[in-house]
């Protein structure tokens, strides 16, 4: 259903080739952050996340013995970052971001000859989770669960190109 | 038989895995009627509602705030026991992974794990609600006092219907459409929000018993449908799968209205 297949580390052709609209499946690592970790990669330095996709998540995690366990992991409102995401992508060379519902028109331009916005599907709790393989690593975890730094392996993710390095949106 | 605790801990768990029946009816109506893109997410949609349903896993990784509406005979029960076995299940709940910790210390930041919101009513028999309310379709939620000159909102239906849309067509996709749609008229700042936010606990199948308010609903809808946001906001004609409308007594110089909007993932349930 979602047909074209994406790896990451995404190539900057690769990312240029891709079209708002589009139906892929991204297969790699993903690193989640939400307003509170954003606040804190602004602040600090953080070079784990160079060149990393950021996923904007919150997700319920089981903790078995020293092991982690997705249990539930969908996008979170992206909007909440506008802010935060032009200057993120500058300082650490984001090349895509994953959330849901889009972003300002400052992320869009920030976006250009550079960098996607895949839009998650908002509710999909436990199928993106079936889609995690692995918990890599945690950072700030006293930041608690859902605001923690989170360091994913995923497989076949269902997303839709939602804003494109030409500018182009399906968001209103 | 099983304590009260136990049986609130299955009701919490039931509502985070399980997507009431005619919600999920509701989305199968809607995918079947839509195009495309939008048939795709709505399929996606449906098909982790199973996958939450068959492997007792949360549906969406966001439990939401977690408000019991508890009805109670004074003469068996006290506000006090029921606290006492709601924290302590939600607790449990919060540790098997069935909730998220979903609530932060607003003066320190720090994350608390869960604390519910509970509204005590005294009646003939023990009855508890539970409605997991989302927090990305929460923050769209919108209150408006009419007139509005901003909206052109007169104080009658057609003003409230003005706020309606506005509220829907501000959230976009954010808060995970298709949405359901709670609407309050009258009351002050306070009651009109909590009643529109007791309209979400509405079966979406179910009839407005007055019939002015029920041929209100149906308008709403369709004019909301007209706006073409779409499930999950990538555009189409699924945008909300119900709106409920209630109305207070006001005062005379006060007409507030409350919008508040659920996600598509509309979790509630009855003990």
């Amino acid at each position: 259903m979602f047909t074209l297949k994406l790896n990451t580390p995404l190539g900057k052709k690769e990312i240029l080739k891709l079209k708002a609209g589009d139906f892929v499946e991204l297969s790699g690592t993903v690193f989640t952050a939400r307003d509170k970790a954003h606040e804190f990669l602004l602040k600090n330095k953080f070079p784990k996340i160079k060149n990393k996709i950021i996923y904007h998540c919150g997700p319920i995690v089981k903790q078995k013995g020293k092991k982690f366990e997705i249990v539930s992991a969908g996008p979170t409102t992206s909007s909440r970052m506008n802010s935060y995401t032009p200057a993120l992508i500058s300082k650490y060379s984001i090349p895509a971001i994953i959330g849901k519902a889009g972003m300002d028109d400052n992320v869009k331009k920030a976006l250009k000859g550079k960098a996607v916005y895949f839009a998650a599907i908002g509710g999909l709790g436990a199928k993106y989770a079936k889609c995690i393989t692995q918990v890599k690593s945690v950072y700030k975890k006293e930041f608690g669960m859902p605001e923690a730094i989170w360091e994913l392996g995923i497989k076949d993710f269902p997303l839709v190109v939602g804003m494109d390095a030409k500018g182009k949106s399906i968001f209103k | 038989m099983s304590s009260l605790k136990n049986q609130i801990f299955n009701l919490l768990e039931n509502t985070a895995c399980s997507l009431p029946t005619d919600v999920e009816n509701s989305l199968k109506k809607s995918a079947s009627k839509s195009k495309g893109n939008e048939r795709k997410v709505l399929n996606e949609i449906l098909e982790n509602v199973q996958i939450a349903r068959d492997e007792k896993v949360p549906i969406c990784q966001d439990t939401g705030t977690v408000i019991f509406f508890v009805t109670y005979n004074p003469k068996k029960h006290n506000e006090e026991f029921l606290r006492k076995e709601i924290n302590s299940a939600v607790r449990e709940a919060t540790e098997k992974s069935i909730l998220r910790p979903n609530s932060v210390d607003s003066l320190t930041d720090k994350n608390l794990g869960n604390i519910p919101e509970i509204h005590f009513m005294q009646g003939k028999k023990l009855k508890i609600d539970l409605l997991l309310k989302g927090g990305g379709s929460e923050n769209c939620a919108r209150i408006y006092k009419l007139p509005n000159s901003d909206l052109k909102a007169e104080r009658n239906f057609d003003g409230v219907k003005k706020c309606v849309i506005d509220t829907v067509e501000k959230a976009q996709g954010k808060g995970c459409p298709p949405y359901v749609v709670g609407v309050a008229i009258g009351g002050s700042v306070s009651s009109t929000a909590f009643e529109s936010k007791k309209q979400l606990m509405r079966k979406l199948n179910d009839k407005n018993k007055n019939k002015k308010l029920n041929d209100f609903e149906n308008s709403l809808l369709k004019e909301i449908n007209k706006l073409k946001i779409g499930a999950m906001g990538f555009g189409g004609s699924e945008t909300a799968l119900a709106v409920k409308v209630s109305t207070l007594p006001r005062h005379p110089a006060s007409y507030v209205i409350a919008v508040s909007l659920s996600c598509w993932c509309d979790r509630r349930c009855s003990l």
